[in-house]
């Protein structure tokens, strides 16, 4: 039906007109579209690799012998349990805060907001890809560290050669589930800037959501921005099936 | 030697973390205390004796804003639909998994597809429908949750019945058991660490969704995150930041204090969760 109806002119469901690609089209030929896609694309590219590297350093110092370990886990955890809404606020007062002593606001400058949904996302999902990291890294058999260590590598050397070829399904687990999150983005980009200054910051979600209840005559197009962002989706996700299946076969 | 001593290095660095990772929460419940005026723009401040406003806040944003209604309604909600999303798709699973034909498969599949596809994708269309069958209010939604939870919860759970053994069944079979008794006497025990996963990914989702709340019951039946949202909203330019943190603590506090008690669950759940989907 939501495929249907991309090929339509509607304002509500029922006076549904067929009009071919006219929605694609106007969707593409459409400048917020465009730079929401492209604003997606890097910021997803930005908090998959903070995200990740983050949450595996957080992981190996929680997996060495340091005190405290299981308060450690749960504070950096906590964050995950708020939800969007929340979050985008608390980081909105913050942010807002700390740009308030050089005069501006988080709704002054794209980059501003950017990096504003950059922090918030880092600080939600560090501690649940943690979590996963710390059980691939449980799981790793101390033998293999302890005949790196007989053979003479260092350090650094067994994390290279050891460590984080065991812990690839855990890596890929991780990456695919902070790209997804990130890429269908939504309360907390409505909270934290609402697409401030002049939508330059909506995401791809909020972007089709502005299309829908925002601008009147304009549902089919929305609908078709959707059937967009569900191509890839879809493609991320058969990119983490093929990936995981071909990694399954050699080990 | 230096082994000792980076470790205490580490150790102070994570403190260091830890309390950089408690800050926002920290600020928020410092601003609660604040008189409204005090909270934009210096919102490190600690209160003093000028802007210390005591529970003023907490009053103001109880009263106004409706919010012990949202918390006790998101409660209802997402408890009902954990619940129901847990019996039906346990239910679901052990039927895809035991009868396989072709339209069982099919319907797999659906699930599976399901799982896939975003919720922009269906937003617009499922609101209409949804109202137009009187959905719209708190107890259709926990059908719609239903929906859009059974994918996953389908798939996690039909993982596990896989390695459950049939003899298992075909004993209780032989004993006389009919098959609802064999779903509730012997089936749903041994699934239950599975659907306790399923449950608790299920709530983390359901009581911090925005969107499918505001879009299905809107203004009139807010949930806590429509509360929050249409408190900052509502007003523009005349946001009472005061009792907003205050907003902002209550819908907080009960997160931390259920985590801390059942975080046992919720970061195994969270694992098994990852590993499976």
């Amino acid at each position: 039906m939501g495929i249907y109806l991309s090929f339509n002119k509607f304002t509500t469901v029922e006076n549904a007109q067929w009009i071919g690609f006219k929605n694609y089209w106007l969707a593409f030929s459409n400048t917020d579209f465009l730079r929401a896609l492209g604003f997606t694309a890097l910021f997803t590219l930005v908090s998959v690799i903070t995200v990740n590297i983050f949450a595996f350093l957080l992981a190996l110092a929680l997996t060495s012998a340091v005190r405290g370990k299981n308060v450690f886990r749960t504070i950096f955890f906590m964050p995950n349990l708020i939800g969007g809404i929340v979050l985008g606020y608390i980081w909105n007062l913050i942010i807002n805060g700390v740009l308030n002593q050089f005069g501006v606001d988080i709704s002054y400058d794209a980059k501003y907001g950017f990096w504003g949904l950059i922090v918030l996302t880092n600080w939600q999902l560090i501690g649940y890809m943690m979590v996963i990291y710390i059980a691939g890294l449980q799981n790793i058999p101390r033998d293999l560290h302890e005949a790196a260590q007989i053979d003479g590598a260092t350090r650094f050397q067994a994390l290279r050669h050891v460590t984080i070829p065991m812990l690839m399904p855990s890596i890929t687990i991780c990456t695919f589930l902070t790209l997804t999150n990130s890429f269908k983005l939504f309360d907390q980009n409505l909270a934290l800037t609402a697409g401030a200054p002049a939508r330059k910051t909506s995401m791809l979600a909020l972007d089709i959501y502005n299309t829908f209840y925002g601008r009147a005559g304009w549902q089919g197009v929305g609908q078709a921005k959707a059937v967009i962002f569900f191509l890839i989706v879809a493609l991320i996700a058969f990119a983490q099936l093929k990936f995981t299946s071909s990694k399954e076969v050699e080990s | 030697m230096t082994k000792k001593r980076n470790n205490i290095i580490l150790f102070c660095f994570l403190i260091l973390l830890a309390a950089l990772f408690l800050f926002p929460i920290f600020i928020v419940v410092i601003n609660s205390f604040k008189t409204k005026f005090s909270i934009m723009g210096s919102p490190f401040t600690m209160p003093d004796s000028n802007t210390f406003a005591g529970l003023d806040n907490y009053i103001t944003g109880i009263q106004s804003s409706g919010i012990l209604g949202a918390f006790l309604r998101s409660l209802f909600i997402t408890v009902l639909s954990v619940l129901v999303i847990a019996l039906f798709c346990s239910m679901t699973a052990w039927y895809l998994v035991r009868v396989k034909n072709f339209l069982t498969g099919a319907i797999y599949k659906t699930f599976l597809f399901s799982m896939i596809v975003p919720f922009q994708m269906v937003m617009y269309t499922m609101t209409y429908v949804v109202t137009k069958i009187k959905f719209n209010n708190p107890v259709g939604i926990i059908f719609v949750y239903l929906g859009f939870g059974a994918g996953l919860s389908v798939f996690m759970l039909s993982g596990f019945v896989k390695s459950i053994p049939k003899e298992l069944e075909e004993a209780a079979q032989i004993d006389g058991c009919n098959p609802v008794q064999i779903f509730f006497l012997v089936v749903m025990p041994i699934l239950k660490p599975t659907a306790i996963t399923v449950t608790i990914l299920n709530a983390m989702w359901i009581w911090n969704d925005y969107l499918l709340p505001y879009l299905i019951l809107g203004t009139g039946n807010k949930t806590l995150p429509v509360a929050i949202q249409i408190a900052m909203q509502g007003a523009y330019g005349a946001v009472n930041w005061g009792g907003f943190m205050a907003m902002l603590v209550l819908a907080i506090l009960p997160i931390i204090i259920f985590y801390l008690f059942s975080q046992k669950y919720i970061i195994e759940g969270v694992i098994a969760g990852a590993v499976k989907g």
